[in-house]
C-alpha cells in the first residue's frame, strides 16, 4: 500500500518517464540536435532558414506522401507515384512557362492524373501486378517528359532535351504579422531566435521558419492536408474509399462501385503527385530538369509508410525527410554535425541491446558508435558525395526502424474481380 | 492444344510492337513528321553492318541486366537496384584489375569475381533489410541507388584516381592492362572492316543458361518459383522464406555483378563517370518484355537495342530520335496488360477444355 500511495504522488513523473521511455527514439534526438545546434560550426541545425527550407522541401514528398495513401487506401499500391510527379514537373513547367504559376499548378495536376488514370487501367481494369504497373509508369512518364520537352521547346534559343525555359513561379508570399514580421511589422520569432537562448532560439526559429515567407502555392499545398485527413476520415466517400481498400466483397455487397473507387483513389493520387511535382519547380527550381524529382515520389511513399497510412503521420515523416534534404542543401556543416549524433544513437542502441543482453548487437553498435565519433573528430567537412544522399539514408534508416509496427489496408495489393470471392 | 495455347502467349509482345508502332506513328504524324519515311530509315540504318555489331554488343549487358532483375522477379521480388549495383562490382573491379598483374585467364577471372561478389554484398543490404526490418525492396533498392551512386563517385574522385592540380580529366581508374581485356570475336569469325564484336557475347550465352539452371533445374530455384507463386504453400514445403530472400536478393546481385564485365573488359578498360549507366532499368524493361524467359529476354534485349541503335540516325534527319524512348516505354506498359489479358484467357480456355473433359466423361 505505502508503496502504491508514493507512486501516486510521483504518477506525474511517473507519467513522464514512460512517455520517454515510449518515445526515445524521437525525443532523444531533438535534444541532441539542439544540443549540437549550440556550438557554432552547426547552428545551421536549427535555424529559421533551415526550418524554412525543410517545410519547402517537405511539402513535395507530402503531397506525394498524400497521394500515396489515396491510392493505397483503395488497396492499389503505387509505385508510379514517382512517374506521376515527373509528369507533375513536365506539365506544371510547360503551361506556367505559356501561362503562368497557377496554370502550372492545375497542369500539373491533370497531368499526373492521368498517368493515374493509366495507372488505374492497368491495375484495376487488367490486373496487372501492381508494382509491375507502377514501374512501367515510371519507365513511361521519363520517356514521355524526355519527348514532349524537345518537342514542345523545339524553337525556343536555349533548347535542350533535359532542361525547361526558364519559369517565373513568383506567385507572392506571406509572413505572419507581428510574430514572423509580415506587413513590415516587428518579428517576435526573429527577436527570441537572435537572442540565442539555447532551446527558446531554437524552437523560435522552427516556428519563424514555418511561418515566414511562405509562398500561396505552399499555403495552399499545406491546406490539402487537413482536407486530406477530413475526407478519408469524415466523408461518406472516404469511408467508402477505406472500406474498399479493406474489405472489397463487403462494400460490394453494400452497393459501393469498388472499380470506381479505386479508378477515383488512383487518379487523386496521380493528382496529388503531379502537384508535388509543379511544386518542385515552381517553388524550388524556376526550372524544369530531368530527373529533379530525384526520388522524392519514393520518399513520399516512405513517408505514407512511416506515417502509417495517415495523413498526420505523412505530415510528420515528409517533415523529417524535408529536414535532411534541407541541410544537404543549405550547410555542408550541419551535415557534419550529424556524425555525432548518428554516434550518440548508436550508443544509446547499444547500452538499450546491453540491458536485453544481446552482447553481440550491442557490441556492433559500440564499434559503429566510436568509428561515427573517430569520423567526426578527424574530419571538418562530410564530403559533398555523402551530403547529397543524406535524405535517401535517413529514408533508410527510419524505415527500418520503424515499420514493424505498421497496418496497412487488409487489401493492398490485392487484385479484385467483381463477383469473385476474395 | 497445349502448343497452340503457349502460341498465344507470344501473341503478347507481338500486339505490344504493333500498339507501340501506332502509338509512335500517331505522335509523329501529330509534330508532323512522315511516319512511315522515318521508320524506313531506323531500318535502313539498323540493318547496316556497322549496326548489328553494336547491337549485339549493347545487348549483352542489357541481357544480363535482365537476368539479374529476372531472378529477383520470379521469387516476387523486385531489384529495382541492379542499377548502382552493377557500377559498384564495376568501379571496383576496375579498380582492382588494374592494380595487379596476373596471367590473362586469372586476371578476368579475378576481375569477374570481384564484381559477382561486391555486387552480391550490395544486393544483400536489401535483403537484409526486408527479413530484419521488414523494409520493401522497392523502397529500399532504389534509396541504395541514391547511396551507392553517392559512395561510388566518392570512392572513384578521392581512392581511386589522384587528382593532379590544374588537370581537368575527369575521375577514372587507371586502364586495365591487356592481360585483363576479352579479346573481339572479329578474328575468331573472320570478320573484317566491322566495328568489334565483343568477346562476352558468349558469356553472356552462358549466363543465360546458367540463369535457366539455377532456376528451373535446382531445387533452390523451385524453392525460389514455390515462394513467388504462393510463398504460403512454399513455406509449408520446407522452404525458409528469410534465407531465400536473402539468397534471392545476393543472386540477383551476383548476375548485376556481371553487367559491367563486357564493357568493362571489352572497350571501356577503365571506370569513369561516363562508364554506361542506366543499364539497370533497361534491365527491367527487359526482363518485363521477356518474361523472365532465358530467351525471351535474349529477344527483348535485342529489340530494345535495335531501337536504341536506329533512333541514333534520327537526330541527322531532324526527327526527335526521343520518340525511341516512348516506343520502349509503350512496349513496357502494353506487353504487360497484354501478358496479363492473354494469362486470363488461356486461363478461362483451360477451364473450359477441363469442364469438358468432366462432361464427357
Amino acid at each position: 500500500m505505502l508503496q502504491i500511495g508514493k507512486l501516486k504522488k510521483h504518477r506525474k513523473l511517473l507519467l513522464m518517464i514512460n512517455f520517454v521511455k515510449k518515445h526515445y527514439l524521437i525525443i532523444l534526438p531533438i535534444v541532441f540536435i539542439v544540443l549540437i545546434a549550440q556550438m557554432d560550426k552547426y547552428d545551421q541545425l536549427t535555424t529559421s532558414g533551415t526550418f524554412g527550407a525543410a517545410i519547402r522541401l517537405a511539402i513535395p514528398i507530402c503531397l506525394a506522401g498524400l497521394g500515396g495513401m489515396f491510392s493505397e487506401r483503395t488497396g492499389i499500391v503505387n509505385i508510379g507515384l514517382e512517374g506521376m510527379m515527373i509528369m507533375g514537373t513536365w506539365f506544371g513547367a510547360w503551361a506556367a512557362w505559356l501561362y503562368g504559376p497557377w496554370y502550372g499548378i492545375v497542369a500539373g495536376i491533370l497531368g499526373g492524373a492521368l498517368f493515374g488514370l493509366i495507372h488505374a487501367v492497368g491495375t484495376v481494369t487488367f490486373q496487372v501486378d501492381h508494382i509491375v504497373s507502377g514501374v512501367a509508369i515510371n519507365i513511361l512518364a521519363a520517356g514521355v517528359a524526355r519527348f514532349l520537352n524537345v518537342v514542345a521547346y523545339a524553337d525556343q534559343p536555349t533548347q535542350s532535351s533535359t532542361q525547361s525555359p526558364r519559369i517565373d513561379g513568383d506567385v507572392g508570399d506571406f509572413s505572419l504579422p507581428y510574430l514572423s514580421g509580415g506587413a513590415d511589422t516587428p518579428s517576435f520569432f526573429g527577436y527570441l531566435q537572435d537572442l540565442n537562448y539555447p532551446f527558446i532560439s531554437d524552437i523560435a526559429g522552427l516556428l519563424l521558419g514555418a511561418t515566414s515567407n511562405l509562398s500561396y502555392i505552399s499555403i495552399f499545398a499545406l491546406s490539402l492536408i487537413p482536407v486530406a485527413a477530413w475526407v478519408l476520415w469524415s466523408t461518406p466517400f472516404g469511408l467508402q474509399m477505406r472500406s474498399v481498400g479493406e474489405l472489397p466483397t463487403g462494400s460490394e455487397s453494400l452497393g459501393v462501385n469498388v472499380y470506381l473507387m479505386k479508378y477515383i483513389g488512383v487518379m487523386i493520387s496521380g493528382g496529388f503527385a503531379g502537384l508535388a511535382g509543379a511544386y518542385l519547380v515552381l517553388e524550388s527550381s524556376g526550372i524544369y530538369r530531368e530527373g529533379q524529382t530525384a526520388g522524392r515520389g519514393f520518399i513520399g511513399l516512405a513517408s505514407l509508410i512511416f506515417g502509417n497510412y495517415r495523413p498526420f503521420g505523412i505530415f510528420m515523416g515528409s517533415g523529417l525527410f524535408g529536414y535532411a534534404d534541407a541541410l544537404q542543401l543549405r550547410s555542408d556543416d550541419a551535415v557534419h554535425g550529424l556524425l555525432i549524433l548518428i554516434s550518440l544513437i548508436l550508443f544509446i542502441f547499444a547500452i538499450k541491446q546491453l540491458i536485453e543482453k544481446k552482447y553481440i548487437n550491442s557490441s556492433l553498435s559500440i564499434a559503429l558508435s566510436i568509428g561515427f565519433l573517430v569520423w567526426f573528430l578527424n574530419s571538418e567537412t562530410v564530403p559533398s558525395e555523402f551530403v547529397y544522399f543524406t535524405p535517401h539514408l535517413t529514408t533508410l534508416i527510419v524505415l527500418s526502424s520503424a515499420s514493424q509496427k505498421l497496418r496497412m489496408p487488409q487489401k493492398l495489393g490485392h487484385p479484385y474481380r467483381k463477383g469473385e470471392l476474395n | 492444344m497445349k502448343l497452340s495455347l503457349k502460341l498465344t502467349t507470344l501473341l503478347a509482345p507481338v500486339f505490344a510492337i504493333i500498339v507501340a508502332f501506332s502509338l509512335s506513328t500517331i505522335m509523329l504524324y501529330l509534330i508532323g513528321e512522315d511516319p512511315i519515311e522515318t521508320f524506313k530509315i531506323m531500318y535502313d540504318y539498323g540493318k547496316t553492318g556497322k549496326s548489328i555489331v553494336s547491337i549485339l554488343n549493347r545487348s549483352v549487358p542489357l541481357y544480363i541486366s535482365a537476368v539479374a532483375v529476372a531472378v529477383g522477379f520470379k521469387m516476387g521480388l523486385f531489384n529495382i537496384g541492379v542499377e548502382s549495383q552493377y557500377l559498384m562490382g564495376a568501379l571496383l573491379s576496375a579498380a582492382l584489375g588494374a592494380a595487379v598483374a596476373l596471367p590473362s585467364f586469372l586476371h578476368i577471372t579475378l576481375i569477374i569475381f570481384v564484381a559477382v561478389i561486391s555486387s552480391a554484398f550490395w544486393a544483400a543490404i536489401a535483403g537484409y533489410l526486408k527479413v530484419k526490418k521488414g523494409v520493401h525492396e522497392v523502397i529500399s533498392t532504389i534509396m541504395l541507388n541514391y547511396i551507392g551512386t553517392g559512395i561510388i563517385a566518392y570512392l572513384l574522385a578521392n581512392i581511386f584516381f589522384e587528382k593532379v592540380e590544374l588537370s581537368t580529366t575527369a575521375p577514372q581508374t587507371d586502364l586495365l592492362p591487356e592481360t585483363a581485356r576479352i579479346p573481339s570475336l572479329n578474328a575468331f569469325l573472320g570478320i573484317e572492316d566491322l566495328p568489334n564484336l565483343h568477346g562476352f557475347i558468349i558469356g553472356a550465352v552462358f549466363i543465360g543458361i546458367l540463369y535457366y539452371w539455377i532456376v528451373w533445374k535446382t531445387s533452390l530455384g523451385f524453392d525460389l518459383r514455390a515462394t513467388g507463386s504462393s510463398p504460403m504453400a512454399a513455406k509449408f514445403s520446407g522452404a525458409n522464406p528469410a534465407r531465400l530472400t536473402i539468397l534471392a536478393m545476393m543472386i540477383s546481385g551476383a548476375f548485376a555483378g556481371l553487367v559491367g564485365i563486357a564493357p568493362l573488359t571489352g572497350y571501356f578498360f577503365k571506370y569513369t563517370t561516363d562508364f554506361p549507366s542506366g543499364l539497370g532499368f533497361a534491365g527491367i524493361t527487359v526482363a518485363l518484355l521477356g518474361r523472365n524467359h532465358p530467351v525471351g529476354m535474349a529477344l527483348g534485349a535485342i529489340l530494345l537495342s535495335f531501337l536504341e541503335r536506329s533512333a541514333q540516325i534520327l537526330d541527322l534527319k531532324d526527327v526527335p530520335k526521343e520518340i525511341e524512348k516512348i516506343m520502349q516505354a509503350v512496349i513496357v506498359l502494353t506487353v504487360v496488360v497484354a501478358y496479363e489479358v492473354v494469362k486470363r484467357y488461356v486461363t478461362n480456355r483451360q477451364i473450359k477444355e477441363a469442364s469438358k473433359v468432366i462432361a464427357d466423361d
